[in-house]
């Protein structure tokens, strides 16, 4: 696993603040963005803080549009470059995304959601699963997606982000939310200048007499070529698999698993206390890369007597891949909530309850 | 293949002229008598003649030049529509030494890339932006540009432009000229060698401003389009001085104090 | 007593006429035949060639090389010539 060195005394930070700290630490070399809110923080943080603090540029550009092209060329030259939004912001930018994984591109994009669909609120959701990991733009492709669910994760995430960009040639996603962005928590940062650059043969930075020319494109006209290229790409993601991650919290007794990301996952685990208070045997998985997504842990943990419950500030996104992992074994149920709100630890308790009265779990033996 | 001399009937001639090395080898799939081959060449020519092709970085469009890219030997980036200055913006940025172009086509810059088109130039990015104005989008067969001319058949106006229900051919030129980022504004044409050998000098000008890091040097070409005007080369060339020139008249529009 | 000549790459020509029309010579005319791709390329009919390259410089396709007389040759002919009618 990727070690992140820190900072040996903790800051307490906002989590859109201790991101772009973290971007700047991260050695990023280029940051183009748009305000929009619950992440207007990171965009302003970074024009009062980089420019006493290092070379990068950061451009407060003309449109989500415009940001994700300026990335798109900022990343063909080679460099490390960032950009933030929320979810109206980043549909603006799925065409540029899907152009950027077709043509290989490192970049790190961060999604701090809101409800929506539409203008929506500024409110938390996570409305946008669907989005980052199914593609989101158009064409098969597919990027890196990371949620955390602390400040902490929003700081180290840069740092694996980028890595994971740069290492697989891949955008890679930070799929965070307005609470995330505007709470505060301690934080250990990562230590400055503790990612090193790599060499990119590939990039457009003026060609030497002693090589042919880079191009970057996302276009190839020979049905024979794009298959090619999406064959290669399909590889990329199988290769991907083995950078899953996810975290586990008392499933090896569990009647009950509730699976959770980011901050629903810290409700879901405050609801996990509460239950075994109650004499319930309650775990969570908590996935930590959305893609790619950890299918075989949530499938090891299937079996007769045991229920999963998602749980999700939506409609029911990732449900939708629990059910594949779990495919059929156990019965796999929902609870979510839409357009901004947060649900409690107590309103997860009282649907893990009936779930346990509708399945006769109290004082059973699993398995 | 040139070759640098030729013997012909006794007689030892030298090469005068050659197709740059700036330009591959690879056939142009423009259509006969089409401006972009010509804007290609000078453009490659005045690279190859500053001597700056390993330190230069272009943006290809989308439109009959998505292809560009192809053609010209230095290292680029094809971008999404619309948005080739934000591309190069993006590369300036990181790339604060080297030299930058982006090369549009009229729907490219002037239609759906129109914010990024006006806040490059507004940002006086220190890039050179060159935009073939034919007034059609001649790729996708020949509809409709901004910059089409009242009246004018193409094939989303059949019965010819109607301004009053359409708007009217946009001078984009002229509006970005009244930006204070837009250091050097001209609008040139390559039907004729004068012409050529003119907008090699605005090309020339443009790379000069770019090393002394002016800002914004932009360049229209009008040019052609046969097969969007369902016309021959030369017929082409012809309904273009009548009629595109009246409009978008060729010169100098915004003309730096050293150049005057 | 040729003072330039051109050489066309005739599988590359694309027989648009431009270069034709600005020969100042009118030493170039599009061919009967045609090249693999179909198009009848540009080709000189007249022995007349001054190597002025505007056939060369409006030409889409870069298909045209242009030959001149060196200049020294060029001095030294019109010597003879000179001499001659003298």
């Amino acid at each position: 696993m990727f070690h992140i060195e820190h900072d040996s005394t903790p800051k307490l930070m906002k989590g859109n603040e201790a991101l772009a700290e973290s971007a700047i630490r991260a050695g990023m070399q280029g940051y183009f963005g748009y305000p929009i809110t619950p992440q207007s923080e990171i965009l302003e943080y970074l024009t009062e803080q980089v420019p006493k603090r290092s070379k990068s540029v950061v451009l407060q550009a003309e449109s989500e549009v415009a940001s994700i092209n300026m990335i798109y060329g900022a990343a063909g030259a080679g460099a490390r470059v960032m950009t933030s939004s929320s979810s109206p912001g980043i549909s603006l930018m799925q065409e540029g995304i899907s152009y950027i994984a077709c043509a290989e591109l490192p970049c790190l994009l961060v999604n701090v959601q809101r409800g929506g669909p539409g203008l929506g609120t500024i409110q938390p959701s996570q409305g946008d699963y669907f989005q980052a990991t199914k593609g989101g733009g158009h064409g098969d492709y597919h990027i890196v997606v990371l949620a955390p669910s602390s400040v902490q994760e929003m700081a180290d995430f840069v740092f694996e982000g980028f890595r994971l960009a740069e290492a697989y040639r891949i955008p890679s996603m930070i799929l965070a939310d307005g609470a995330l962005g505007q709470m505060m928590e301690k934080v250990y940062l990562p230590k400055e200048g503790s990612l090193p650059y790599s060499e990119h043969p590939w990039a457009t930075t003026g060609k030497p007499a002693s090589r042919e020319r880079n191009f970057i494109t996302s276009l190839h006209m020979e049905p024979e070529k794009m298959e090619e290229v999406n064959l290669h790409l399909q590889d990329k993601y199988r290769q991907l698999k083995k950078e899953e991650r996810f975290e586990l919290s008392a499933v090896n007794d569990a009647d009950i698993i509730l699976v959770a990301f980011g901050l629903t996952a810290r409700i879901c685990n405050k609801a996990r206390e509460l239950a075994a208070e109650k004499g319930l045997k309650v775990g969570v998985i908590r996935p930590v890369t959305l893609y790619p997504f950890p299918y075989d842990i949530i499938a090891s943990h299937a079996a007769p007597n045991r229920i999963f419950l998602t749980v999700e500030m939506n409609a029911g996104q990732m449900v939708e891949d629990v059910r594949l992992a779990v495919n059929g074994r156990s019965p796999v149920y929902f609870k979510g909530r839409t357009g901004g709100m947060i649900p409690n630890p107590e309103e997860i308790l009282l649907e893990i309850e009936a779930l346990a009265e509708k399945h006769s779990l109290h004082n059973q033996t699993v398995r | 293949m040139e070759t640098n001399v030729l013997v012909e009937n006794g007689e030892t001639l030298e090469c005068v002229y050659a197709k740059p090395h700036t330009l591959t080898d690879t056939p142009m799939h423009y259509c006969p008598g089409c401006g972009h081959g010509v804007v290609h060449k000078v453009l490659m020519e005045t690279i190859e003649e500053l001597g700056i092709a390993e330190n230069t970085v272009g943006v290809a469009p989308v439109g009959c030049s998505v292809f560009a890219y192809m053609y010209m030997n230095v290292d680029m980036q094809e971008a999404a529509h619309g948005r080739a200055s934000a591309a190069a913006t993006g590369i300036r940025r990181m790339l604060p030494d080297k030299y930058v172009f982006s090369y549009q086509g009229d729907g490219d810059l002037a239609a759906i890339g129109t914010a990024e088109t006006i806040h490059t130039v507004n940002r006086g990015e220190n890039i050179l932006m060159v935009f073939i104005n034919n007034g059609i989008y001649g790729m996708t067969g020949g509809q409709m540009a901004p910059t089409s001319l009242s009246g004018m058949v193409t094939s989303t106006t059949p019965y010819g432009r109607d301004t009053s229900l359409i708007g009217y051919p946009l001078k984009i030129t002229e509006l970005l000229a009244q930006l204070p980022g837009a250091y050097y504004v001209a609008r040139h044409s390559v039907h004729t060698p004068n012409a050529v050998r003119k907008l090699k000098k605005a090309f020339r000008s443009s790379f000069q401003f770019q090393k002394e890091k002016k800002g914004t040097c932009f360049i229209e070409v009008v040019s052609n389009c046969p097969s969007g005007w369902k016309m021959t080369p030369l017929e082409a060339n012809e309904w273009m001085e009548k009629n595109m020139f009246p409009y978008y008249p060729i010169g100098d529009i915004k003309v730096p104090k050293e150049m005057k | 007593m040729i003072t330039g000549t051109v050489v066309v790459a005739t599988e590359i020509c694309k027989g648009c006429e431009l270069c034709i029309a600005s020969c100042p010579q009118e030493s170039l005319a599009l061919s009967t035949s045609i090249n693999r791709k179909g198009y009848r390329y540009a080709q000189l009919v007249q022995h007349n060639c001054t190597g002025c390259m505007n056939c060369a410089l409006v030409c889409p396709d870069s298909a045209i090389t242009v030959y001149r007389q060196p200049k020294a040759a060029k001095h030294a002919a019109a010597a003879v010539l000179n001499a001659q009618t003298a």
